[in-house]
């Protein structure tokens, strides 16, 4: 079953193909359920193959496919260890769950059959990403997830935004993958070979701590880009531009969690830089913050959750920093099921107002909604973290392990707290202006429930997010992941909870501060029910105005940054080009033309003319040999 | 001094052939008159004993080679005396003045030394057999490459006689 | 007295003058052709008399080649001009200046 573990990566890849060449032929829904179906099937094979390690009798696998860069250990092999197993599992479960939403929320597209193909050339790439064997491919699927996100950014290119958003995306990702790929380089000088197995092997053995802190660091730049954390956040939010299902699928349950997965699979190399691990739980912390106070302020349903994806890939940044590989994988896990139901959510009630994605002119949709709104009430409680809901148990377990280590992550876990505050916030926030009070529609808009295509996936996350959380809960199981990921971290001292009482205090602290949260929200905005938004959207004054405007992040940007090299561009393209380069060969032309134009009437056109200068060329060299006495 | 007369004879004869070529206006009379030189020559490559060469002279050049001259004259209607006033300007001087310095300077190389190569004792045998001996061994493959060039020379001959520039514009 | 290749050479020279002459004072494409085989002439006495000289028939072999390449050059010559001709009705160079910079 193992051998030819291959054939997940290969059906949706076969399907990409096929609908790449066929897809725009194919009559709706056809694409959608071919594209279905193959990731489909590939989540049944995965689960299969995984079955060994449900029963904790399997074992770490290497599949040699064929050799590609084989000096470089970078050949095409696939590693089937619990780790991957996971992450292929959550690739491939919530990725066919969206690619089955999709069919019915590209209804009606120009054209549906090519976005079926973008989709299931991203789940291959980003199974190639979580299958590798060895730092070479892992680049590989990583560069392809980043092509695929670019093309489904851009899905909808007509519009210059999405265009935009799609560029920018990937413009700030080449930043992240050029640290990624330094960080390659020096793996490769140091090992001699990228391969897992090698590299990651008591990497004490072969490098000093300086070097793993060099190395760590540059691929934290390259996860920062992908997973979208401080610097290299700021695509992120644009990057909702796409179709909803591409923001649930790719910027929130699976490609921007590849730098965590990529953190986690390096963990021994971490291990031994604690400065770099540092560095990385305490971008997590700042991050988390940071994006969920921006959240705060959002009017677009989809930006919301785009700064709230931000904010819990913080925190699962903070757990692999922290040394909870588990935790992070296990938030990871959870934030995949409910980060894609809100989207979905989202997405659903984006499609029944007909393209409105202001919450503002939102509210009173929970009568007309029905089956969306309690799948989204259910995201909601998951993410704000309510037990016994999925988000509770994944992000205590990070927060308890942070407030366990001491010292200068007890002050992240501080920062981590004040994070689960405004989450629950925003997010109730969010829950009220878009389905609560009184409706605030624009004219002409009817809602409607979104079809079955919709709200069966929505259902089927929404009870992964109520019940998966229990997979590692310390009651009233065993931790079962932990159990279950145990072969990926032998070698690797990871942190855990606390023992004692501590655990239930600061999982009381906890929810307490988010109901508290939700609370203040709910009041906060129960007052605003009106069909005029001026209450719900005051205007923003002091700090809030900087809330309100993401911090003017993408200003300082555009001009720290875009607006010199736009410059640098603009005189390479119109002085040093146009100018300096074309003037000078433009003078060459000139003066060649000018020559000519003197030379011009020594072409009489007269043959005799001709003859008598070749004549006179014989005298010449008659005069030659005179003078030099040859005669 | 049998060979002083006939230089003397002859060479007045060339000279004259020539001179009539390039200053008679009826292109027949100038044809007539290279014709002259051309049996000259003849004359003298049979005093430097160049039987062959004397003989293909006047079968080739005087017979053939004038004849398709003065066909052509014929042909193209040109056996009339023509203008020869010159109209580019300095052309006729430039022509004199070049072929003065030309004569002059000829002059000078020879009144040093015509020719510096000792006499040989012996004359060479210009017969046919010793031609047709070179021809086929030292010169044998140049000798193969002329067939080549006249070949060319008479399909050429042929396709730029064949176009007919009013016929290929009535076609369009 | 005796007649060395001096005279030959210097008669030669003269017929090439003259030749090179007509080359540029007619304006008549055939009498110009007909100057061009004076020319060639010329050479061929010089080929023979230095041949003789010297006790060498090589000489009298150039005289050979350069007849081939004169007779074809005469017949291709001969055809363009009349090609010109037809078209132009007329054998003088003059007219042909459609090359003028």
């Amino acid at each position: 079953m193992v051998d030819y573990i291959w054939i997940v990566i290969a059906l949706p890849l076969a399907g990409a193909v096929f609908l790449h060449f066929f897809g725009s032929r194919l009559r709706e829904p056809l694409p959608g359920v071919i594209a279905t179906s193959t990731i489909g099937l590939g989540f049944i094979y995965a689960l299969i193959a995984t079955a060994d390690f449900f029963a904790g009798t399997g074992e770490a696998e290497t599949v040699h496919l064929f050799d590609w860069i084989a000096p470089l250990g970078a050949n095409a092999e696939l590693l089937w260890d619990p780790l991957s197993a996971i992450m292929t599992l959550t690739v491939t479960g919530v990725g066919a769950l969206i690619h089955l939403y999709s069919i019915g929320y590209m209804h009606g597209d120009a054209r549906y059959g090519r976005f079926f193909t973008y989709l299931n050339f991203f789940a291959a790439s980003m199974l190639i990403l979580v299958l590798a064997d060895n730092f070479g491919l892992l680049f590989v699927g990583w560069e392809l997830v980043g092509l695929s996100s670019y093309l489904l950014i851009s899905f909808w290119f007509h519009k210059p935004s999405a265009a935009a958003a799609g560029k920018k995306a990937f413009v700030v990702n080449r930043i992240g993958d050029v640290g990624f790929l330094i960080g390659l380089m020096l793996i490769l000088a140091e090992f001699s070979t990228l391969t897992y197995g090698t590299v990651l092997e008591e990497p004490a053995r072969v490098i000093t701590t300086g070097m793993a802190t060099a190395i760590t660091l540059m691929l934290v730049l390259g996860a920062a880009g992908k997973s979208a954390q401080i610097p290299l956040y700021f695509w992120l939010p644009d990057a909702m531009e796409g179709p909803t299902p591409v923001s649930a699928l790719i910027h929130a349950a699976t490609m921007v969690t590849a730098g965590v997965y990529m953190v986690a699979r390096t963990a021994a190399l971490f291990e031994l830089a604690s400065f770099s691990a540092a560095a990385v739980a305490t971008i997590g912390a700042f991050t988390a913050l940071f994006a969920a106070s921006i959240a705060l302020k959002q009017r677009d349903i989809k930006r919301v959750l785009a700064y709230s994806t931000i904010s819990q890939l913080g925190y699962m940044f903070l757990a692999v920093g922290t040394g909870a590989y588990v935790a992070g994988i296990f938030h990871l896990f959870t934030h995949a099921f409910f980060k894609a139901l809100l989207f979905l959510g989202s997405g659903s009630v984006i499609h029944a107002m007909g393209g409105e994605q202001d919450i503002a002119k939102m509210g009173g949709l929970r009568k007309i909604m029905p089956v969306t709104h309690f799948t989204m009430a259910v995201g909601w409680l998951a993410i704000i973290g309510i037990p016994p809901l999925a988000g509770f148990w994944s992000k205590d377990e990070i927060l308890a392990i942070a407030f366990g280590e001491g010292g200068w992550f007890t002050f992240l876990w501080v920062i981590g707290l004040i994070t689960a505050l405004l989450t629950a916030v925003y997010m109730t926030r969010w829950m009220y202006l878009t389905f609560w009070g009184e409706a605030r529609w624009e004219d002409g808009v009817h809602p409607h429930e979104s079809p079955a295509v919709m709200t069966a996936p929505l259902l089927a996350l929404a009870v992964g997010s109520a019940g998966l959380g229990l997979l590692n809960t310390p009651w009233p199981f065993k931790p079962a992941l932990e159990h279950f990921l145990e072969p990926s971290f032998e070698a690797i001292k990871m942190a855990h909870i606390p023992s004692g009482s501590t655990p239930w205090i600061l999982a009381a602290v906890s929810i307490l501060t988010a109901a508290a949260g939700a609370w203040f929200a709910y009041r906060k905005y129960q007052g605003a029910d009106a069909f005029d938004i001026a209450p719900v959207m005051p205007r923003r004054t002091g700090v809030w105005r900087w809330v309100g405007n993401a911090y003017y992040v993408d200003d300082i940007i555009g001009n720290l940054i875009v607006l010199p090299g736009k410059l640098v561009a603009a005189w390479t393209a119109f002085v040093l080009d146009s100018e300096i380069i074309d003037g000078s060969v433009r003078a060459v032309g000139g003066g060649v033309r000018r020559i000519g134009g003197w030379l011009r009437p020594i072409q009489t056109g007269f043959t005799r003319n001709y003859a008598a200068v070749t004549f006179a060329g014989v005298v010449g060299l008659l005069l030659w040999f005179v003078t030099r006495g040859v005669g | 001094m049998a060979e002083l007369v006939l230089f003397i004879v002859f060479g007045i004869i060339a000279v004259v052939g020539g001179l009539a070529m390039v200053l008679h206006p009826n292109p027949v009379h100038g044809a007539l008159g290279l014709m002259a030189t051309m049996l000259s020559l003849a004359v003298f490559y049979v005093v430097n004993s160049g039987h062959f060469i004397a003989a293909v002279q006047v079968v080739v050049y005087a017979g053939a080679v004038m004849t398709l001259f003065l066909f052509v004259i014929m042909l193209i209607g040109v056996d009339k005396s023509e203008n020869l006033e010159e109209r580019l300007p300095l052309q006729r001087q430039l022509a004199i003045g070049l072929g003065v310095a030309f004569l002059v300077m000829i002059a000078l190389i020879g009144g040093n030394a015509w020719i510096t190569a000792p006499q040989a004792a012996t004359e060479p045998n210009g017969s046919v057999e010793a031609i047709a001996d070179l021809l086929f061994t030292e010169w044998l493959l140049p000798f193969e490459v002329t067939t080549l060039l006249l070949i060319i020379a008479s399909v050429g001959a042929v396709a730029l006689a064949q176009f007919d520039p009013r016929k290929r514009e009535e076609e369009e | 007295m005796e007649v060395t290749a001096g005279w030959y050479l210097a008669l030669g020279a003269l017929l090439f003058v003259i030749g090179a002459s007509g080359m540029l004072l007619r304006r008549n494409a055939l009498v110009m052709f007909m100057s061009i085989e004076l020319m060639l002439n010329a050479v061929n006495l010089t080929f023979v008399a230095i041949g003789r000289h010297v006790g060498d028939l090589n000489g009298q072999v150039a005289v050979f080649f350069v007849m081939v390449v004169a007779a074809a050059e005469v017949v291709v010559g001969l055809a363009i001009m009349i090609a010109v001709f037809r078209r132009r009705a007329s054998a003088s160079v003059d007219d042909l200046a459609m090359l003028k910079g």
